[in-house]
């Protein structure tokens, strides 16, 4: 074979792609070797290209026997040194909830996509919905930090998928992508630069010394403790019991209120760099769409039309949802701002407005299966405009 | 200035393909903003199928339809679907042999039957395309060849294109409509 098998792990160029397609590209550019999972719509184009594309580059593709086994081999492959992934929708992400935990606990790197579709249970399978926002949050049991990004555009899909491994693997914690059905399956150009122009955070690895003597989960100082790979002749214990770190179950109280306060310390020391936002004529706007997915593209072109009346609106979009940006959301409220929280759910990121706010906000909701349109947004906003300015916001939030 | 534009018929006819090479042209090779979006129900063959595009000058936001300039119609389904209901601003494009009761004037091709006599009955939905190319000049000819090229097999790429050119003949013979 003339051709070099690294050449094949970026598909450089320009592409008219769909976004599910766009996703398993962007894990192929950031260099995943492993996917394991179970295909379910609107996630199936991920598990389809990379069943296709992994073993063009020596990776390895498994449909599992379902979700729960997806996970588990994810985080499995992950400790030989692998950078792995999974994709899903609702249903697959709530049986994985238990061995998120188990990943979050034992610092196991790895990316979990979650194109939504609407739910509970099996809802509806072909349609959009926002609705696992907070159970990306908060799905697993016990107090655990989680990373989530929320692309909009198919290009986002490729941008935030290889963004998801490089930070897993720099905070050694799993990454959602938290994308939703209009997004996976939407169709737009997306362009791949070249393997140099794709970002590759490397994991941090124990020095050089004594194999026997490591200690796995000692963080030296950064928070991040160095990951052995299996394999290599080191002896550890991973356990989802609380350790000490040496990795041993050490279930006291002490060990446990350090263990659980450093992986929260962990994403709080470190957000400054994971939180990602977007914000459009925001200079001087009174009202703030906040938008994330999908649904941020109809709160943009709400604000054109908004703007075109001459009204100060502005968005700020979540790109990255978890760790939420709550500082940027205080200082508008400081500012004066009043929000307006589109998504498709009954309001789930509008509570994390409120509450950083400390107001109030204006909710446009649909349970899912459509869009919202620009012109409901804009509506809604318009209204709350008017009652921000006449400083009668009580009526419309109430 | 934003179009949108809707291919409907039944699955099997390659209609989703026919958006996707609709938009490639455009993104690609036009220098367009294109986003494809589609609606098919569960069945893999017969069941109503849809794509839909959003072209722009400038980056699209919203990618759903308000009100189609151009409506490509391959079954009888589609044009009770969507083809009754067309608003006055709206091109409507008919498989002629598939769709009974359209006004005369909206135009038509026969394309299964001339995709037939080349051949295969699946490039029905290319002969489209050229019909749809050189009536509305919604895309470059161009833009068009290339992305067929690139979109489909390659051992079919010779039959397609011969049937986009087909479809473009045809579509040249008659008045060029308004878009």
């Amino acid at each position: 074979m003339s051709e070099n098998k690294e050449d094949r792990h970026v598909l450089t160029g320009r592409h008219f792609m769909n976004g599910d397609t766009a996703c398993a590209e962007g894990a192929m550019a950031a260099g995943c070797s492993f996917f394991g999972g179970y295909p379910i719509t609107p996630s199936t184009e991920i598990a389809e290209r990379l069943a296709r594309r992994l073993p063009e580059v020596g990776g390895v593709y498994i449909q599992m026997e379902d979700e729960l086994a997806s996970i588990a081999s994810v985080l499995g492959a992950s400790w030989t040194g692998a950078r792995s992934m999974t994709a899903t929708s609702g249903p697959g992400f709530s049986l994985m909830q238990e061995n998120i935990g188990l990943g979050a606990f034992t610092e196991t790197p790895c990316v979990i996509v979650n194109v939504q579709r609407g739910g509970p249970s099996t809802g509806l399978p072909t349609l959009v919905s926002q609705a696992d926002m907070m159970q990306a949050r908060w799905g697993s049991h016990g107090d655990y930090p989680v990373v989530a990004y929320c692309p909009a555009s198919c290009q986002e899909m490729f941008d935030l998928t290889v963004l998801a491994f490089n930070m897993a693997d720099r905070l050694r914690t799993p990454v959602f992508v938290m994308a939703d059905e209009a997004i996976g399956h939407m169709t737009e150009r997306v362009v791949i630069p070249d393997k140099s122009g794709i970002e590759h955070v490397v994991r941090k690895r124990p020095h050089a010394g004594p194999m026997d003597g490591l200690l796995p989960y000692e963080a030296e100082g950064s928070m991040v403790p160095p990951m052995p790979r299996v394999g290599r002749g080191y002896r550890i214990h991973v356990t989802g019991l609380t350790h000490d770190e040496r990795g041993y179950p050490a279930t006291d109280a002490a060990t446990h209120d350090q263990l659980v306060r450093r992986l929260a310390g962990k994403l709080t020391r470190f957000a400054p760099e994971i939180i990602r936002i977007e914000e459009v004529q925001m200079e001087d706007a009174e009202v703030v769409l906040v938008a994330y997915g999908s649904t941020s593209r109809s709160a943009r072109h709400a604000v054109t039309i908004l703007r075109e009346e001459g009204l100060p609106v502005g968005m700020l979009r979540l790109i990255t949802a978890w760790p939420f940006p709550g500082d940027r959301i205080a200082q508008l409220a400081e500012r004066g701002c009043r929000f307006v929280v589109p998504e498709l759910n009954l309001g789930q990121m509008a509570l994390e407005v409120e509450r950083y706010a400390r107001q109030p906000t204006t909710r446009v909701n649909h349970a899912g299966g459509q869009s919202l349109t620009p012109d409901q947004i804009a509506e809604v906003a318009r209204e709350a405009m008017t009652c921000a300015r006449e400083k009668s916001w009580s009526a419309i939030t109430s | 200035m934003r179009q949108e534009v809707r291919l409907a018929g039944f699955g099997g006819q390659g209609i989703i393909l026919a958006g996707y090479i609709v938009g490639k042209a455009a993104a690609l090779y036009d220098d367009r903003e294109a986003i494809l979006t589609q609606a098919y129900g569960p069945e893999a063959r017969g069941g109503a199928c849809s794509a839909e595009l959003v072209l722009d000058d400038v980056p699209i936001d919203y990618a759903m339809l308000n009100t189609p300039s151009i409506l490509v119609l391959m079954s009888q389904e589609a044009y009770e679907k969507f083809g009754k209901h067309a608003e006055p601003q709206t091109t409507v494009i008919v498989e002629s042999d598939l769709v009974e009761g359209a006004p005369a004037e909206w135009p038509g091709i026969p394309a299964t039957r001339i995709a037939e006599e080349l051949g295969t009955r699946i490039s029905a939905n290319i002969v489209m395309l050229g019909f749809l190319t050189a009536v509305t000049r919604l895309l470059s000819h161009e833009a068009m060849e290339e992305s067929i090229t690139t979109s489909v097999p390659a051992r079919t790429v010779e039959l397609n294109l011969r049937a986009f050119a087909k479809g473009y003949e045809f579509g040249l013979q008659r008045t060029e409509v308004a878009i």
